[in-house]
């Protein structure tokens, strides 16, 4: 989940660097890393040559398509969701800042896969019934063209993959918002004072001044919660949505081999976490090294 | 004595942070063109006073008129008197994502909406104005605390402000660097600009100042000519404070 650190730090010798005794060496190298490294060639050597996990392989491989797509989807959302509340929560409105408060603590305060459930099967339709009710009110106003369309919506119609989205999304954003409200607190008072001493308004100093610098404080932050939202996405094959893990109960289910469906699922998360924790942390030290 | 055609006039001035009073009722005006130097002990309340003239603080209770204007809590009427006023900090508070051009032409775009070039064109001529254009596509961070602050000055003027307000602009440079801020300050002052400076440099406030104010416990003790105020203090709380920075 993503409060957990899904960051991995490799230190990989560096040649010509420092110089380091042998010893030193030795107690530094990273064996973890290798050891995972070797899982997960071995694992990909028994796929692509044991013909009883090639066949498991290629049926969960119809999953990776849902699996991404919901997991970038989903994260865009909940970019937005959690800028917006991020600003909220430090925003001097009273409304505001207690309406993302109480959304950022009922978030937090229950288990994501019961929220999976929850914004899915009752947030969501409710969504639906409030929108339908919005619409004979706008009708009854003479709004017939809004109207229509609002009272258009149907719970059933609304597909369990987009509802596994917005619930994933809607959970992230409370996460992501505490990410981009640190952020912001992390920037010095002066910046705020310095940009509305040149008659910059508080939209202005936040857009040109503030988020600039704060986002760039959070990247790496925000790159660790993608690779947590990846993991994550797997909780939507409780709806049913047909993502790797859905696909490989499936296989499993009717197959019964067991140990090669899981075997695989578990490599393919790995492969992606691995290759994406990589990626922000090259990312993170680039960013470090332009300070 | 306030007179609401002075440039600046602040009448009554109250500011208290909860329980801490750190401004009691403080009136000034100043005229259009002079320099007002501001000393006192830490804790006296010069910064507080010279943040409330652009409403950084929003004053407890008291008004502040600006050019005939009475502030409000408006922020459309704040923001537009803000940029009338230039304000340098004791920490500069440079834009540490921009270079040293981008941080003075930042405001000039967005608040003035000047185009890209004018503003350029404005940003450099006030690099040169300050002594560093070769600076102009450097970072904050490669800049001395010297350097930094005379770009901090640089995005003040580009506004074209009819007020300076510098709150101890030197009080975090290294020794070897505050003659090149306060030279600029100097020529700022001899040009006409009008002033507000909390400092505690002397010899600025003998060279450019025309009037001084000490400043104690969110009060104006003494508000006379710098000449008086070293020469002939009549408080006993402005002789004390004087003996203090003066004895070295």
């Amino acid at each position: 989940m993503a409060d957990q650190p899904t960051h991995i730090e490799v230190d990989v010798p560096e040649f010509g660097g420092e110089e380091k005794s042998a010893s030193e060496r030795i107690r530094e190298f990273p064996y973890w890393f290798a050891a995972l490294i070797l899982i997960a060639i071995y694992a990909a050597y028994i796929i692509l040559t044991k013909e009883n996990y090639r066949e498991a392989f290629e049926f969960i491989y119809r999953g990776i398509q849902i699996t991404i797509r919901t997991s970038l989807i989903a994260y865009s959302l909940a970019l937005l969701l959690g800028l917006l509340t991020g600003l909220a929560r430090i925003s001097k409105s009273i409304i505001l800042n207690n309406i993302a408060r109480l959304y950022v603590e009922l978030i937090r305060g229950i288990p994501m896969l019961v929220l999976i459930f929850f914004i899915a099967l009752v947030g969501v339709p409710a969504a639906v019934e409030g929108l339908n009710s919005l619409g004979l009110w706008l009708k009854s106003f003479g709004a017939e063209k809004v109207g229509s369309f609002l009272t258009e919506f149907n719970n059933q119609g609304i597909p369990m993959n987009v509802r596994a989205i917005v619930a994933l999304s809607v959970t992230y954003g409370a996460f992501l918002a505490e990410i981009f409200r640190a952020g912001i607190q992390s920037i010095g008072r002066g910046q705020m004072e310095a940009a509305r001493s040149v008659g910059m308004s508080y939209a202005q100093a936040m857009r040109y001044i503030i988020l600039p610098q704060a986002i760039r404080n959070v990247l790496p932050a925000l790159g660790n919660d993608f690779v947590a939202m990846v993991k994550d996405s797997s909780l939507v094959s409780v709806l049913a949505v047909r993502d790797i893990t859905q696909v490989a109960r499936l296989y499993a289910g009717s197959t019964f081999r067991f140990r090669e469906a899981y075997v695989t699922l578990s490599t393919m998360y790995l492969t992606m976490t691995v290759v994406l924790s990589l990626l922000v942390q090259s990312f993170e030290r680039r960013l470090r090294r332009h300070e | 004595m306030n007179n609401r055609e002075d440039i600046i006039a602040v009448n009554d001035l109250h500011k208290h942070f909860g329980s801490v009073r750190a401004l009691n009722g403080v009136s000034l005006s100043v005229e259009r063109g002079k320099v007002i130097v501001i000393i006192g002990p830490s804790g006296s309340g010069k910064s507080t006073l010279l943040r409330c003239v652009n409403h950084l603080e929003t004053p407890s209770s008291g008004e502040v008129w600006i050019d005939g204007e009475l502030l409000t809590t408006n922020q459309k009427q704040l923001n537009k008197v803000r940029a009338e006023i230039g304000m340098v900090f004791q920490l500069f508070n440079l834009f540490p994502h921009l270079t040293a051009l981008e941080n003075v032409v930042l405001a000039q775009k967005v608040v003035r909406q000047r185009s890209k070039e004018e503003a350029e064109e404005v940003a450099m001529r006030q690099l040169v104005r300050v002594g560093i254009p070769e600076k102009a596509d450097v970072y904050p961070g490669q800049l001395s605390g010297g350097q930094q602050q005379r770009v901090a000055i640089a995005r003040a003027l580009a506004m074209d402000p009819k007020i300076m307000l510098f709150d101890e602009p030197t009080s975090a440079l290294d020794p070897e660097m505050i003659k090149e801020v306060l030279d600029v300050m100097l020529d700022l002052a001899k040009e006409g600009m009008t002033m507000l400076v909390v400092s505690h440099e002397m010899g600025f406030a003998r060279a450019a100042a025309d009037e001084i104010i000490f400043m104690d416990e969110g009060l104006i003790v003494e508000h006379t000519t710098p000449h008086d105020l070293f020469n002939n203090p009549q408080e006993e709380r402005t002789k004390l404070f004087l003996s203090q920075i003066l004895q070295h």
